[in-house]
């Protein structure tokens, strides 16, 4: 059995669990210490039934931690014998394990690494190489977002909002240690997707298969950024965007639309175009004026005045631009962008050089000073 | 032994080559010195003796305690005549003269017309955990 499909067990016997009496945080612990005995011992001596030898050894886990706890509190032992295994409907538990790893009241990095651990099936170790992190301070992250939940109800409706939110951020991680962070949070949201009838889940798996579908034409040799306009488009995988634009249209056609059902429509627009110069900009900036008006985000606007630039021009761009917030991240790039289109090349470079500075990533640092020596070396000597 | 090698935007002894900021090369002079760079720690990484590496961004401030109840003061960003560090790397190695040789090698890397621009690269050991058997 190959890791996924064990990670797939694992928010049904976090269930099974919390069925039989565990408490959340303990039941937790317990899959957990089955997930790496299993990852250690199936590879030799795989199991007739997965499912019942995860639930079978965590359950043992879960009774050893507790009679420990008990005996150092010098108290009686409570759980004991083995209740029945019983039946497993185990599609609502995995969707209130959901909202319980994202609750609100948790700091989106623990709610990020609780959902990767709890409902995705990973290791702390993996978890901890993803982020580039010491593995005890990825555990120490994970015990006290546990803590902070551990009254909460199982049972209870949560917010769907701030889940997408942490699968987003997954997402939008990229890939990090053996684990594919963008093709785990693609996978958790086709399972949430399964589990509820919300069109903006949809939206969000639409949105990741569009963009995970142009991965590998995102970067060149020596990790290299290439931007949309300038991606081998014979790259990108058709699968995916078939699928994703599927999905999208059937999200969009129930008319309840959503931020990130605005976004995916945006990635199909783009997928849709077999060359950079066919791109249909005016619908682009229409899904962006849509998109301004539900969330008012600097960032739209910001993403406005570029596809602003390309439909009417750079002109008309660089008025756009002077809506925005000059301190939103990315800011002096567009500008930069939008000048070397207007054809004022000297003020571009400058522009690029000083983008370069404000950089938060290496490769978009360096794109950025490639930029600017290229469009010095247009200028005349 | 572990040392730190640390780039530094500014700061150091005089620059023994006096070359241009980087957005004032040539692309292709741009590419060539990204490429060594990322080749110099693929080279490190499979001879075993990389261990971390990372980049800074220009921005950041000076910070202190400024008393009981009090926010802390900031001092910044960095004032021009400042030190500033744009990066670092950890390597792991026999020797200091083996530190110093690497360090000597990436200091070569290529700038405008692919000539060595010859950066100072200061290069520091850490302190370690003292040894178990000391006589």
């Amino acid at each position: 059995m190959n890791p996924p499909l064990l990670r797939e067990l694992v928010p049904a016997v976090i269930s099974v669990l919390v069925r039989r009496g565990a408490d959340f945080p303990s039941a937790e612990d317990a899959v957990q210490e089955a997930l790496i005995r299993a990852l250690d011992t199936w590879p030799d001596d795989p199991p007739r039934d997965p499912k019942a030898w995860l639930v079978a050894v965590a359950w043992r886990k879960f009774l050893d931690a507790t009679r420990a706890e008990t005996s150092r509190r010098g108290r009686e032992l409570a759980v004991e014998a083995e209740p029945p295994a019983g039946p497993a409907p185990a599609t609502d538990d995995t969707l209130r394990l959901y909202f319980l790893c994202a609750h609100p009241t948790l700091p989106p990095a623990s709610a990020v690494a609780l959902t990767l651990r709890a409902v995705g099936g990973l290791t702390t170790r993996q978890i901890a190489a993803a982020y580039l992190v010491p593995e005890a301070t990825m555990a120490q992250r994970i015990s006290r977002a546990k803590r902070r939940i551990a009254g909460l109800p199982l049972d209870q409706p949560g917010d769907l909002a701030t889940v997408l939110r942490v699968l987003y951020l997954v997402f939008n991680e990229g890939y990090g240690g053996d684990v594919d962070l963008a093709a785990e949070a693609i996978r958790l949201t086709r399972q949430l997707a399964a589990l509820t009838d919300e069109p903006e889940v949809a939206g969000l798996l639409a949105l990741m298969l569009l963009h995970h579908a142009r991965r590998a034409s995102r970067t060149g040799p020596g990790g290299r950024l290439v931007p949309l306009g300038e991606q081998d488009r014979s790259r990108w995988d058709t699968g995916m965007i078939t699928e994703g634009v599927a999905i999208l249209q059937a999200a969009l056609a129930r008319d309840r639309l959503g931020e990130y059902q605005a976004q995916a429509a945006i990635a199909a627009l783009h997928a849709d175009a077999r060359s950079a110069s066919e791109t249909d900009w005016v619908q682009i900036v229409e899904w962006y004026d849509e998109l301004l008006l539900r969330t008012g985000s600097p960032v739209v606007r910001l993403n406005r005045a570029v596809a602003v630039g390309e439909a009417d021009g750079p002109r008309a761009g660089l008025a756009a631009l002077a809506d925005v917030d000059s301190g939103v991240p990315r800011y002096t790039a567009v500008a930069a962008y939008l000048h070397e289109r207007a054809g004022d090349l000297e003020h571009a470079a400058e522009l690029y050089a000083e983008a370069s500075r404000a950089a938060t990533s290496v490769p978009e640092r360096d794109h950025l000073t490639r930029a600017a020596a290229r469009v010095r070396g247009l200028l005349p000597p | 032994m572990k040392y730190l090698l640390l780039k530094h935007y500014r700061g150091g002894p005089t620059p023994a080559v006096d070359y241009p900021p980087m957005d004032q090369w040539t692309p292709e002079e741009v590419d060539a010195h990204i490429q060594f760079m990322h080749d110099f720690a693929a080279r490190l990484k499979e001879r075993g003796e990389f261990v971390d590496g990372q980049a800074l961004a220009p921005e950041g401030a000076f910070v202190r305690y400024d008393g009981e109840g009090r926010p802390p003061v900031t001092d910044g960003p960095f004032a021009e005549t400042k030190d500033l560090i744009a990066g670092w790397m950890v390597i792991d190695v026999e020797s200091w003269d083996r530190a110093v040789q690497l360090a000597g090698e990436l200091s070569a890397a290529p700038g405008p017309r692919g000539e060595p621009i010859h950066e100072w690269l200061e290069v520091r050991p850490f302190l370690t955990e003292p040894p178990t058997v000391t006589e």
